[in-house]
């Protein structure tokens, strides 16, 4: 068996990539180091305790539990009496953009592939890929066309990302009741109508599990993209683990579970684990101080995102 | 109104394919079946009028759901195709097709198929939704709609608040509110306990009888098909075996398939008046000799006889008896001597509503028509018969 020199190719075509559309890549890189700046500046800009008073009040309001709105105020006060705050934020904005990239992207590939068994085919194999390929092996790539830095860290953590959201759109889709989706089609609904006022509500239960898989596989990415010179507590902990300083990677690892514990009871809560679609929507509706049962002719789902 | 010409579905195959198997001549369902697919309806040809309540009848897998969803193709049919009002649903632009969905059939389903993410009001005014009206108006269409069907006061819950009857009110408020002139219904009434299926029924009939819908209805229950349906279409294997009024079915089957069916019906349900009455053996008119009367009378053996007035409305009945005493006064005609011991019954009367009144007087029961004119008698003998006997006897007789 000669050697087949798939390195090689895969090498020569990233090289071709960098030197034809790197521009693009440039580009691209400006546009999310902005967003990354944009988001941390606005999460930064409170003081932390008011900002720690909102995660409460997110947590009570989305969750409706008392221990964990104690839980989530006494937590992020650690962080700050850890004196990680900063990077916390950091990490937070990352994954926030992170998540709502894969979700843009993710969602409406999900509902592509709940639609077309061609596309679902299709684009299985690529989710596969794009799950299982270890993250290092992507995350020097990223490198390659973003340099050191953030940036490579949120491309990495997103291509990380997106699986969960196409694959549980698309379940979800799939799930809901072919005899109602058959009677929205039986009144003559206009073109994208079935989709938007039965088809994704009636998924918005599975949908949400995958933002919460999202927002969470975000998390565990970002540390690693500590590695690529990313700030935040990826950062933190890469320091400490590198320069054996065990209480310092502690910190830094306690701090990113405080933060996927916040994220995934808030998201999880709206995804209707502890209720009914209805309640969630609910929750949703509360969020952004709508009236409840108020009709939304909005995705639900990019609202949440 | 609607007339299907000879639909044909084949599912799990591409149209192409699908259409060449069926072009092989002898055996359409063996070719298509070798050819990997389901030939689901078979050259289905079948037409309904205005105002009419046509039930589509069948077990599973008989394609009946099919056929009815191919009349606003939800399922665009193999082979065949759908006039609606002159016009081939086939030919149809989207745009056309919509609105025949939005505007012109309504659509009740087997297991409700309500929204459960909205408010019953929001339910049944999805269809006005559709089309664009502004949110104030179709809530009040809805809740109009809503109170023709027993749950005006009920819009604000949510459908799993509700038992399955109450969903299914629901379901059939969602199709009226876009007040269509075809109302599709695929087994509404199956999920529901037969108690409240029947109350379903009767609201059914009265809602046909004041509004004049049209309405497909799709069963597996040949009691219920026979208890509001016009004309029942029954179906086997993607055939139709028979097409006809419950009577007819009931009384001409038209083979063992069908035969077997109706042998579990309640006959007393579905035999009419008209379908057991036999022609009066003898009557006379107001203006008659009484001898002449009492001759023909004792000719037949009779013990009495219906007598019409000139408009051929029932008079009364004349006995041996009343014919004597009027034959001693030396009347010319029969116009003082009518008794009134007698009852009368519409003609679509059915049987288990008369029975108990064949065989209480001295002539047997009277059949009248709309217009009140008598058109049979049922002696009692003819209502055993009826009940007792294997249907094809019945026919003999009538």
């Amino acid at each position: 068996m000669p050697r087949i020199p798939v390195g090689t190719a895969i090498e020569s075509a990233l090289q071709w990539l960098v030197d034809h559309v790197g521009g693009f890549f440039d580009a691209l890189s400006a546009v999310l180091l902005f967003a990354v700046n944009a988001v941390y500046t606005a999460l930064a800009t409170p003081m932390p305790f008011v900002l720690i008073a909102v995660f409460g009040l997110l947590a009570a309001v989305t969750v409706r539990s008392i221990s964990l709105t104690v839980f989530t105020v006494l937590a992020f006060l650690l962080v700050v009496g850890m004196q990680l705050w900063t990077q916390t934020l950091e990490t937070l904005a990352v994954v926030i953009i992170a998540a709502v990239i894969s979700i843009t992207i993710g969602v409406p590939i999900g509902i592509l592939a709940a639609n077309s068994p061609r596309v679902s085919v299709c684009v299985r194999p690529v989710l596969d890929f794009m799950q299982t390929l270890p993250v290092f092996v992507y995350l020097v790539p990223a490198v390659f066309f973003f340099g050191i830095g953030v940036v490579p860290g949120i491309v990495a953590t997103t291509v990380f990302a997106i699986p969960p959201a196409v694959r549980l759109t698309e379940l979800g889709i799939r799930q809901v009741d072919a005899e109602i989706v058959e009677a929205a089609r039986a009144f003559g609904p206009r073109p994208g109508q079935v989709l938007r006022e039965v088809q994704l509500p009636l998924a918005l239960p599975s949908i949400m599990t995958g933002v919460n898989q999202v927002i969470m596989l975000a998390l565990s990415m970002v540390v690693v993209a500590g590695l690529v010179g990313a700030a935040g507590l990826g950062g933190v902990v890469v320091n400490g683990v590198t320069q054996f300083n065990i209480g310092v990677a502690f910190e830094g690892g306690i701090a990113v579970v405080i933060l996927a514990i916040f994220l995934d009871r808030v998201t999880s809560a709206l995804g209707g684990s502890r209720g009914s679609g209805r309640r969630a929507r609910a929750a949703l509706d509360m969020l952004l101080r709508r009236r409840p049962r108020e009709e939304t002719d909005q995705v639900p789902v990019r609202t949440a995102a | 109104m609607i007339e299907a010409r000879h639909l044909t579905k084949v599912f799990d195959l591409p149209p192409a394919r699908a259409r060449r198997a069926l072009d092989t001549g002898t055996d359409r369902g063996r070719a298509v079946r070798e050819a990997g697919g389901v030939l689901a309806v078979d050259d289905v040809s079948f037409s309904v009028q205005q105002g009419e309540l046509f039930v589509v009848m069948g077990l599973s897998g008989s394609g009946k759901s099919t056929v009815i969803r191919m009349i606003n193709r939800l399922v665009a049919p193999t082979a065949g195709n759908v006039v609606y009002d002159g016009t081939d649903v086939g030919g149809m632009t989207r745009q056309q097709l919509r609105e025949l969905r939005n505007k012109r059939v309504g659509m009740v389903f087997q297991h409700f198929a309500l929204f459960p993410h909205r408010t019953v009001r929001e339910n049944a005014a999805y269809g006005l939704k559709a089309r664009g009206m502004p949110r104030r108006e179709r809530l009040q269409r809805a809740d109009r709609a809503l109170e023709q069907v027993g749950l005006g006061q009920r819009g604000d819950a949510y459908p799993d608040e509700f038992s399955g009857g109450m969903k299914q009110r629901v379901g059939l408020a969602r199709a009226l509110t876009t007040d269509p002139d075809v109302l599709i219904m695929d087994e509404p009434f199956s999920a529901l306990d037969p108690l409240t299926r029947r109350s379903m029924q009767e609201q059914l009939l009265e809602l046909q009888r004041d509004f004049r819908k049209t309405i497909i209805f799709v069963t597996h229950d040949l009691n219920e098909a026979m208890r509001i349906g016009d004309r029942i279409m029954v179906m086997r294997d993607g055939r139709i075996v028979q097409l006809g009024t419950g009577p007819e079915i009931i009384s001409r089957p038209a083979d063992g398939y069908v035969h077997d069916f109706v042998s579990d019906v309640d006959r007393t349900r579905v035999l009419t008046a008209s379908t057991v009455m036999q022609p009066p053996w003898v009557t006379a008119t107001l203006d008659e000799d009484p001898a002449s009367v009492l001759a023909r009378m004792e000719e037949s053996r009779g013990r009495g006889v219906y007598v019409t007035d000139p408009g051929g409305e029932i008079a009364g009945v004349v006995t041996p008896a009343l014919l004597s005493e009027a034959i001693a006064e030396h009347r010319a005609d029969l116009g003082d001597c009518v008794g009134d011991d007698y009852t009368a019954v519409p003609d679509d009367t059915p049987l288990v509503e008369f029975c108990h009144l064949a065989g209480g007087h001295t002539v047997p029961l009277a059949v009248v028509d709309r217009n009140k004119h008598l058109v049979g008698v049922v002696p009692r003998a003819r209502v055993l018969d009826a009940i007792a006997s294997a249907p094809k006897d019945v026919n003999e007789h009538a």
